[in-house]
């Protein structure tokens, strides 16, 4: 109870810092949505319209009134609710990020051991190698060049049509598929960005998930396991994983929201309708309610996520008391 | 110091000495725009049609790319290193006086350091960022502003254990005033982890500095950075992967080689904390 108490003060610091930090920038909303003839007058009014020209603590006393009554206000390029835009957006991003994050785990816990347990020989050196080059990678540099090798070369080089990739969007445009067409036209938009987003985490999580399994190699009661007899497999599948894996899985619940993050410049590259594209968009245009209310759905996942951890994590690894 | 960390060093090294030198003795200019149609697009290790060679080819004003490259190096190094610094000293004072003075400083500090990390960071930059003047200035500023947090934890949590050391009670009875005491014993003993932090920040300052590029908002053509130059080969990904893939190869190099350093500073300062994991763009 205190911790939620603690989140939803938190959840107002970020809503007034952020008010703050829109409101202070220069420039005027205004006078980008009114067509280029307007005269100032047009100017004036949708200013006064918006209420863009009442006193800041009045427009801030009027965003938070909103704001506890559920209600994120319109969208000033697309009058329509910032609620409706943001719920468009989200299970795009979520989508992304979700599936992103399942093979980011898979795929990171099970490199971090390999190297973990190839400690000493050239495996181990190579992937760190490996992993730290692909997280060092920016993202849309990844998918540009998976877009040249899997869009234009696959189709270059006759590979087969299972792997000419599309590049943009997230379905076909001429595509009226229903069922399973529609399915795998969305799994197929889907691989390129998918596997951009999991490479980065998963070289993350991989850094992380080695120097965890090989502290807790180290420790006494896995030489004891190993003492009376266990087979390397049973040791690390039965006492080094388990414990390992609590730190990882909260870990992986911090990420989600840096992962949804993090698809702004995925979603940029390849086109696709999620939350990083409203963020962008609105802020080149001003939108004050879509960035607002973005900002605030961003915010509520990072605190949910933390919250969260701090919830599951005694539940994992019952040494740990809440 | 391990064989990848004395590698990435040397890497560093040779890196920083090329963008100082390749723009200044370059024979061509890697502004200007001479003749386009003779000299765009040129594949890497070849001549163009007026017989100039061009180790990375060019880009489609005809602009050498190795020597734009190294110029944008110039940019994004610098605004990684001192965005970087800039975080970390922020960060420091800030960390440093909450837990020196305690009280409702300490809880306004760590209040509002805990709502900006609430915010993801990229989406913060692209608050600070988008909505001011884009620029090279900008995106130093707006590195400072959105990375000083963790460090300032770090700091706050490395003053409140110094804080109870012996030598400052004796630095305290021999009469040094209070701000005496914590810039000169406390804080110089507590900044272990801040340093290690500040330089694993650099390679992500570097890359977050190349994304704002890249969307636009960060440093503006024609001054090269990273960042834009991708942006700038964005469209010609398929007719000459080489203008985006080049400067990407430079920007992993780069944030490769201050990662492995940083790593090997950690290995024996500091543990590495989930968050650093977690808020990577």
């Amino acid at each position: 109870m205190r911790r939620l108490a603690a989140a939803v003060v938190l959840l107002w610091l970020v809503v007034t810092l952020t008010f703050i930090l829109v409101r202070l920038a220069p420039g005027d909303a205004a006078a980008l949505l009114v067509p280029p003839t307007a005269t100032p007058e047009d100017a004036a009014r949708l200013r006064a319209e918006l209420a863009l020209d009442a006193p800041i603590a009045v427009q801030y006393a009027k965003w938070m009134g909103g704001l506890l009554r559920g209600d994120l206000g319109e969208s000033f390029s697309q009058r329509r609710p910032v609620a409706r835009v943001l719920r468009e957006a989200l299970p795009v991003s979520l989508g992304l990020g979700g599936s992103s994050l399942v093979l980011t785990f898979l795929v990171g816990v099970a490199v971090g051991t390999l190297q973990a347990t190839r400690r000493g020989t050239i495996v181990d050196p190579v992937l760190t190698f490996a992993t730290t080059a692909i997280y060092a990678a920016p993202s849309y540099w990844l998918a540009l060049s998976l877009i040249a090798v899997f869009t234009y070369g696959a189709t270059v080089w006759g590979l087969p049509v299972g792997l000419r990739l599309p590049a943009f969007g997230i379905r076909d445009p001429a595509g009226v598929e229903t069922g399973w067409a529609a399915a795998v036209d969305l799994v197929r938009h889907a691989v390129l960005p998918v596997t951009v987003l999991a490479a980065v985490g998963a070289a993350g999580i991989a850094r992380y998930a080695r120097s965890t399994v090989a502290d807790l190699a180290a420790a006494e009661w896995v030489r004891t396991a190993r003492a009376k007899g266990l087979r390397s497999r049973a040791v690390y599948g039965r006492h080094v994983l388990a414990n390992a894996l609590p730190p990882l899985v909260v870990l992986l619940g911090l990420s989600l929201p840096g992962v949804v993050a993090g698809s702004v410049f995925v979603e940029s590259v390849f086109a696709w309708p999620g939350m990083g594209r409203v963020m962008v968009v609105a802020i080149a245009s001003r939108d004050y309610p879509v960035v607002m209310g973005a900002t605030v759905l961003y915010a509520a996942l990072v605190i949910l996520a933390n919250l969260a951890a701090d919830l599951v994590l005694p539940l994992l690894d019952p040494r740990r008391d809440a | 110091m391990n064989r990848l960390a004395r590698f990435s060093a040397v890497l560093l090294g040779v890196l920083v000495a090329s963008v100082a030198l390749v723009p200044a003795l370059a024979a061509t200019d890697p502004l200007a725009i001479g003749d386009v149609l003779a000299t765009r697009l040129v594949p890497p290790v070849s001549l163009d049609a007026l017989g100039h060679f061009h180790l990375l080819g060019t880009d489609r004003f005809g602009r050498d790319l190795f020597v734009r490259m190294m110029l944008a190096g110039r940019i994004s190094l610098t605004v990684g290193v001192a965005g970087s610094l800039l975080a970390g000293v922020v960060g420091t004072v800030v960390g440093a006086a909450a837990a020196w003075r305690g009280g409702l400083a300490d809880r306004v500090a760590m209040g509002v350091s805990d709502a900006l990390l609430s915010i993801p960071r990229l989406i913060l930059l692209l608050l600070c960022a988008a909505l001011w003047q884009p620029g090279a200035a900008t995106v130093l500023v707006v590195l400072g502003a959105t990375g000083w947090m963790g460090v300032a934890r770090l700091v706050r949590g490395e003053v409140l254990g110094v804080r109870a050391q012996p030598y400052v009670s004796a630095a305290h009875a021999l009469g040094a005033s209070s701000s005496r005491v914590l810039w000169r014993h406390v804080v110089p003993n507590a900044l272990g982890p801040a340093i290690v932090a500040t330089t694993l920040g650099v390679g992500n300052a570097i890359l977050l500095e190349s994304g704002l590029s890249f969307l636009g908002l960060g440093i503006q053509p024609p001054a090269p950075s990273w960042g834009n130059m991708i942006a700038g080969g964005r469209d010609l990904i398929v007719t000459a992967p080489w203008v985006a893939i080049a400067p990407g190869v430079a920007l992993i190099v780069t944030v490769l080689a201050c990662t492995l350093l940083g790593d090997s500073l950690r290995d024996r300062l500091a543990g590495e904390r989930p968050r650093d994991i977690a808020e990577r763009a």
